[in-house]
Order: C-alpha cells, then structure tokens, then sequence
C-alpha cells in the first residue's frame, strides 16, 4: 500500500524545510536573490530567506525556509540493515558459550592514514563507552586492539597468526572519501590472501552504515551510536549462524 | 569576584610530587640524544630542502651518519667538518650529501678550535633571527594591543594550505585570535617532516615550513588591516617534536602543541624517545617567545571526565615541571583542560565549572587552553551548539586564556567556513553577556564547586605521590595514565634514540641554556 510523505513544518503535507549553506556571493540584495533563485532552482516551491550572515572573503551565509512539493512512498523504502537483536554482555557471553562454545578471536585496529582511535577504543578497550563494557571486557573474545595507523597488510597478517574470527576496521576521518579508499584496500588485500571469507569483516565510523558496508564488500556496518553490545551480539549470532551451517 | 578555596598544603605537596617525578630524568636530558634532535641541529644550522623523490635533507644526513655509527659526536659536527674542508656553506654541504657525492665521515678532521668557531657563528647566526622574530611578536602586540581572554582559536583543516589561508583570513576579520593549522591524521608518525607547499591532506594539512611560512604572511596582512595582531599555532608533537618547534621558531609561530606525554600515550611513540624530544623542543619554545600549548583534554576523551578528571590536573602538574626543566616560563604554559562530561549528568556544567576553576587557581599565570565538548558532541548540530555556549560561558566566567572553540558539526566534518562562523558569533555573544559576572559572584562557603575542586586536587596529589614513588615509566608501563600501558622500551621511535659520546657537541642546545638560565 502507498503511503506518501512530505516533510512536515506545522501542517501536514506543508513540506517545509529549513536550509542553511554559504555562497561566494556579497551579503546584499543581488546576494540574497541569488541564493533564493537557487532554492527555487532545487525544485523547491517557495523561498525565504531568514538571515544573511557576512562571512567575509567575499562569501555569505544564508538561512532559508523554503517548501518542497516533494514526496516520498514509504511502502517503496528498503534499507539493509544489521538485523541480529542486541544482547548485553552476560547475554552474549551465555550464548557464545552455548552456541559457539570457544574463545572468538577479535582483531581491530584504525587502518591506512586514520590516527583517530575513538572509534575502535569505544567499540573495543575493556572500559568501553557508555556504561557499555569493550569487547576486550568480554569472557567470549580474545579481543586485540592493534590501534592507529595500522596498515592494511599489518592487519590481515595479525588476522591470520591468531587465526582471527573477525577483524573490527575504524575509520573515522572521511575528508574527500579517503575512508572509502582505505575500506576497499583492506577488503581487496584480503581477497587477494584468501582471507575473505575465512573470517566476518566488520567496519565502523562516523560515516558508515550498513548499506555502504555490505556495498564496500564486507558482512557489517556499523555507524553513529553504535555500542559495543551491538557489535558483539552481532559477531555473536552471526558466527553461530554460520557454524550451524 | 568566583574563587576557590583551596587546600593550599595539598597544591604544595601536589607540586613537589611533580617536581620528584620530572626530576628523575636528568640521565636522560644530559646523556643522550635523538635522530629528531640532530635533524634539528641541523636546520638551526641552515639545513633545508628535500630531493625529487621527498627525501628531506635533514633525514638524508642522519641515516648517512648513523650508518657510519658516528653520529654520536653529533651532526653539528660532521657538518661543520665538511663545510671547513670543502670550503662550503651548512646547505651545498646538505646538498652533496642528498646528491650521493660527500661522505660526511670520509673528511679527516679539521683544526678542532676552527670548527668551533664555525659552529658559534652559525650559532649566532640563526639564534639571532629567531630572537628577532621573538622582537617583531612583541612588537606588534604592543602596537595593536594585548591578546583578549578567553582568546578565540579556532581550526582551519582542508588539507591544502592555499585554501587554509582563505578561511583563517575569514576567521581572523570575524574575530578570531588565533589560529590552528590542524595537521594532515598521518603526520605525527611520519619520522621527518615533509617540504614545501602541500595541497593535498586528510584532516588537516602537512606541517611543512613553507606552509608556516605562507599562513604567517597570510595573518601578518590581516593583522595588520585589523589592527590585531592574529596568533598562529602549529603542532610540535610526534615524531619530530623539535623540528617541528624550530620551523615554528623560524617562522614566527605563536603557539605551538607540546605535551610531554601526548606521543607516549596516544600516539605509542617510545617514551624516553619522546621525553627526549620534549625536552629540547620545549627549550626552542622557550627560546623562542611561544606560548605552549598542552593537550590533557584527550585523558578525557578516552576515559570518564568526572571519574578520570583528576588525570588532568596531574598531567597538568608535571608538564608544567617539565616546561620548567626547559626554560619555559609559567605566562608561557598553555596548559589544558576540557568541557568533556557526560550532559545527560545533573549537575554536569557544575562539575565543570568546579573542574575549570581548578585549573585556572592551581596555574594562576598561565594562559590555559580549554577544549570544547567532542565526546558528547553529535549529529544534533543544534545541541552540540548549546553545549558549545555553556562551554563557553565558564571560559568567559573563569577567564580561561585560550578558548579553543567548539564547532556544531564537530562530529560531522572538519569545520565548514561557516560552522566556524557560528561558532565565533556563539563565543563572542557569550564573552559579551557574561563579561564581568564573575565580580559579582562568590560561591557559598562548603558548596559542591569547591568541595569538588579540592577533591579532585586530593586525588590528583595522591596519584602523583603514587607515581612519584615508583617512577613515570613504571606507572606508564602499569597503564596508569590514561589507562593505557606504555613499556618504556616499547612503541615506536627507540631506535632513533643514543648515548652521546664525550666529545657530543650541540651548539645550540648550550646556547639556549646559558640565555634560559638553565
């Protein structure tokens, strides 16, 4: 069944949108029509321009209520996403224990260029983030941090000397896509070795979703507000998953 | 007028706990040194340029000389040698090096009293125009007027230096006082420091001299239709911490990062590499008349803000020690501290303001530099916002020297022209409505903010006497700090560290002590 949306203001169907982007255009009135026409020139149906906002250098910023005729069916709308329910850690212990019943090896590391561990740290370090334990905290997993910096090859040679079950990949600075570049590197090398489909690929990252994970060639992905109970119960059924296979 | 009281018996014990725990590494300050340092030495010297390929001249000398095992003596020396020799400048020596055709330690020795000589001139040479560059800061800041407090930074980050220089100039016209070239996320393990213009980095720019170079004209012709003198920054951190102070002291910077621990603990470089390092850098910023900056703000960012604050104030204590032990002096010791606890707890911005108040009482003179929330910052650019105006509020209320400005979109990217915009009209709307409102306050005798603050001095003193009696590489290595643990002959960078021998000679180094009274 069809079920269209449009962005709601105060009334329904009224498809109100707030906008805010700078020009290199002068803060005047030549300025300003020039960034209402641009509006308008994005479909939209109406345009205010609420604020202009002298940058300097030449550009302006400008806030902007405009309307959209735009819409959306719902019923049409399908995204993939990591669908195994979240376990908190004694749960995901138990179920290792039951379904699995070994130690998961887990290497992670912040590959290529990325020095920002947050990410991994969060996901990974025995204190965790959040009122939520690292997987190093975990019974279940033999969990190795290998940190920044780590170069793809580095990883994949830790993976297969601990003969790895999962390998746990951050990136988190996405400046002109480099964390595209360093995903599909890491996801290449190890088709090359052969490691693929030996063990799960997990990335993670401000930037990552599940749907650019499964794109980029790996088994999960996962993005903002991610904990580590959502990773480990994810590494959890999925393996068991697969060993009832 | 909002002030603290604190237990004034337990600051002392908390400082002469810092002071046993940096005193303890005179072994290493006096008897040994770092490939980072010679390269150094070098470029005090004049040494610069690379070859086709990147190779930095610097570099291209010191991997020639350890292959030798002679660097020892020290660069200063072989160098020095070969320009007597040859009859060459520091620079066509560098150049034969780089160019396969001189071999530093095939040069028989030259008449030991002119190679001295030599070495002074050089000396007096470029210590002369960092003194001067020292001269002309003062001079503007006379002229156009004191730094305000809180000082506004703010981050410029595209990657290309020509493109850093249209947004700093923007940030610079819409009020901002200093600025910070963040550096490209490789750079802090790169053991040299690349050359030239870049135009190509991934979160920030590559820290190179002709960068510094190209945003101090940028700044100094702002500054000068503003009539404000606009600080620029730059980070001394890494493997090449006094390389990195030194093109900052050639080029005018005004700040520069310099942590002590920093490299140790997040970056897993070598921890006597990187004491090693700090030493002598810190010495060049002395020297240099910049301002240093120091970066307790990431103990937080991977531990418990309330739990782990008393981790800032002990980290503060003995970089403050250390940057003693280097001539820098207390106006001149950013020391840092961060907005980082938890919003979802009540009584959070309490907390904070009880946590800020420490550190500007306990480092009365420093400009202290205070970080924005990262943590808890989020896709909600309206609520990273709010948080970034109630941060802004204690740097204003507290007088924080250095406000290090929150951007909405922190989580999201590094700064758009105009998230940085925003956040500068956020501060300047705060620093404005909240000017004078701490004259008018006082905090009611036995309330949280100074039970709070005393307690986390309390724990700060106990954990220092704890590492003071064990020593900082025994607590490093039981991951005491920041909970990560750093074995002192762990991380990356040792093997770039040796023992002088007797005859080591480092005219600078020896100059800078004699003027910095150490």
């Amino acid at each position: 069944m069809t079920q269209i949306v449009k962005p709601y203001g105060d009334t329904l169907n009224d498809g109100k949108i707030q906008l805010s982007f700078a020009l290199p255009v002068s803060a005047d009135a030549k300025g300003k029509e020039a960034a209402r026409v641009l509006i308008l020139s994005m479909g939209f149906d109406e345009a205010e321009i609420t604020c202009l906002r002298d940058l300097g250098e030449g550009f302006t910023h400008f806030i902007a209520y405009a309307a959209s005729n735009a819409s959306v069916d719902l019923s049409k709308i399908k995204v993939k996403v990591v669908e195994t329910p979240v376990m908190d850690m004694e749960a995901t212990e138990k179920y290792v224990e039951e379904h699995i019943g070994r130690e998961l090896t887990v290497v992670g590391a912040c590959i290529e260029s990325d020095a920002h561990t947050v990410g991994i740290d969060a996901i990974m370090n025995m204190k965790g983030y959040n009122h939520r334990y690292g997987l190093e905290r975990y019974s279940c997993f033999n969990a190795i941090n290998m940190g920044a910096q780590v170069p793809s090859e580095e990883l994949l040679a830790r993976a297969r000397a601990e003969k790895a079950d999962v390998i746990l990949v951050s990136q988190v600075v996405t400046q002109k896509n480099i964390h595209i570049q360093n995903l599909t590197r890491l996801i290449e090398l190890a088709e090359a070795e052969g490691l693929r489909d030996k063990m799960l690929f997990i990335c993670g990252g401000p930037r990552i979703s599940h749907e650019l994970a499964i794109e980029l060639g790996y088994d999960a992905g996962f993005g903002t507000g991610s904990y580590s109970t959502d990773v480990a119960s994810y590494i959890a059924i999925t393996l068991a998953q697969k060993q009832g296979k | 007028m909002l002030k603290l009281d604190l237990d004034q018996a337990l600051v002392l014990r908390a400082r002469q706990a810092a002071e046993k725990i940096t005193g303890d590494f005179d072994w290493l300050f006096n008897a040994y040194s770092s490939v980072s340092i010679e390269r150094t030495v070098l470029r005090l010297m004049g040494i610069d340029g690379a070859t086709e390929d990147g190779k930095p001249c610097p570099n291209i000398i010191i991997e020639q000389l350890q292959a030798a095992c002679a660097l020892q003596k020290g660069a200063a020396f072989w160098v020095a040698n070969a320009m007597l020799a040859r009859n060459l400048s520091a620079q066509g020596v560098a150049d034969a090096v780089a160019s396969g055709e001189l071999d530093l330690t095939a040069i028989p020795p030259q008449d030991a009293s002119a190679i001295f000589e030599l070495l002074q001139k050089l000396s007096a040479e470029m210590l002369s125009h960092i003194k001067s560059q020292k001269a002309a800061r003062d001079e503007f800041f006379a002229k156009y007027g004191h730094r305000r407090v809180p000082a506004i930074y703010v981050i410029v980050a595209t990657g290309n230096i020509f493109e850093d220089v249209t947004q700093a100039k923007a940030a610079a016209r819409e009020g901002a006082d200093i600025i910070a070239v963040i550096r490209s996320t490789a750079q802090s393990l790169l053991d040299y420091v690349p050359y030239g213009a870049t135009t190509v980095g991934f979160g920030g720019t590559y820290a190179t001299q002709e960068n510094f170079r190209i945003m101090r004209k940028a700044l100094d012709e702002v500054s000068a239709e503003e009539g404000r003198y606009i600080s620029l920054t730059n980070y001394a951190s890494g493997l090449c911490m006094p390389e990195i102070a030194v093109m900052g002291a050639i080029e005018r910077l005004d700040l520069m990062l310099n942590d002590a621990m920093y490299g140790i603990l997040f970056r897993d470089i070598n921890p006597k590499r990187t004491l090693l390092d700090q030493y002598f850098a810190r010495m060049i910023n002395a020297y240099a008349g910049i301002e240093i900056q120091t970066g307790e703000d990431n103990y937080l960012t991977t531990s418990d803000a309330v739990d782990k604050a008393y981790t800032v104030t002990a980290s503060q204590l003995l970089n403050e020690s250390f940057a003693l032990r280097s001539g820098v002096k207390p106006e001149k010791m950013g020391l840092g501290h961060a907005y980082e606890i938890d919003p979802e707890l009540e009584n959070s911005f309490t907390y904070e303001l009880a946590h800020a108040m420490l550190t500007r009482e306990l480092f009365p003179e420093a400009p202290v530099k205070y970080m924005p929330p990262t943590k808890f910052a989020s896709g909600n650019i309206f609520k990273t916002h709010l948080m970034d105006a109630m941060f802004n509020f204690i740097g204003q209320l507290t007088g924080q020297g250095v406000q290090l400005l929150g951007m909405m979109t922190e989580a999201i990217h590094t700064p758009h022209l105009v998230d940085r915009s925003l956040a500068i009209e956020n501060a300047q709307y705060l620093f404005k409505a909240v000017k004078d409102l701490s004259s008018s306050l006082e905090l009611a005798p036995d309330s949280f903010v100074n039970r709070r603050a005393n307690s986390v001095l309390a724990e700060a003193t106990e954990f220092l006497e704890k590492v003071a009696g064990e020593g900082l590489f025994s607590a490093m290595a039981k991951g005491e700090f920041a909970e990560i643990k750093r074995p002192e002959n762990g991380g990356k960078g040792l093997d770039g560290v040796f023992a002088k021998d007797a005859d080591y000679f480092n005219p600078f180094m020896q100059q800078m002590k004699k003027e910095l009274g150490l």
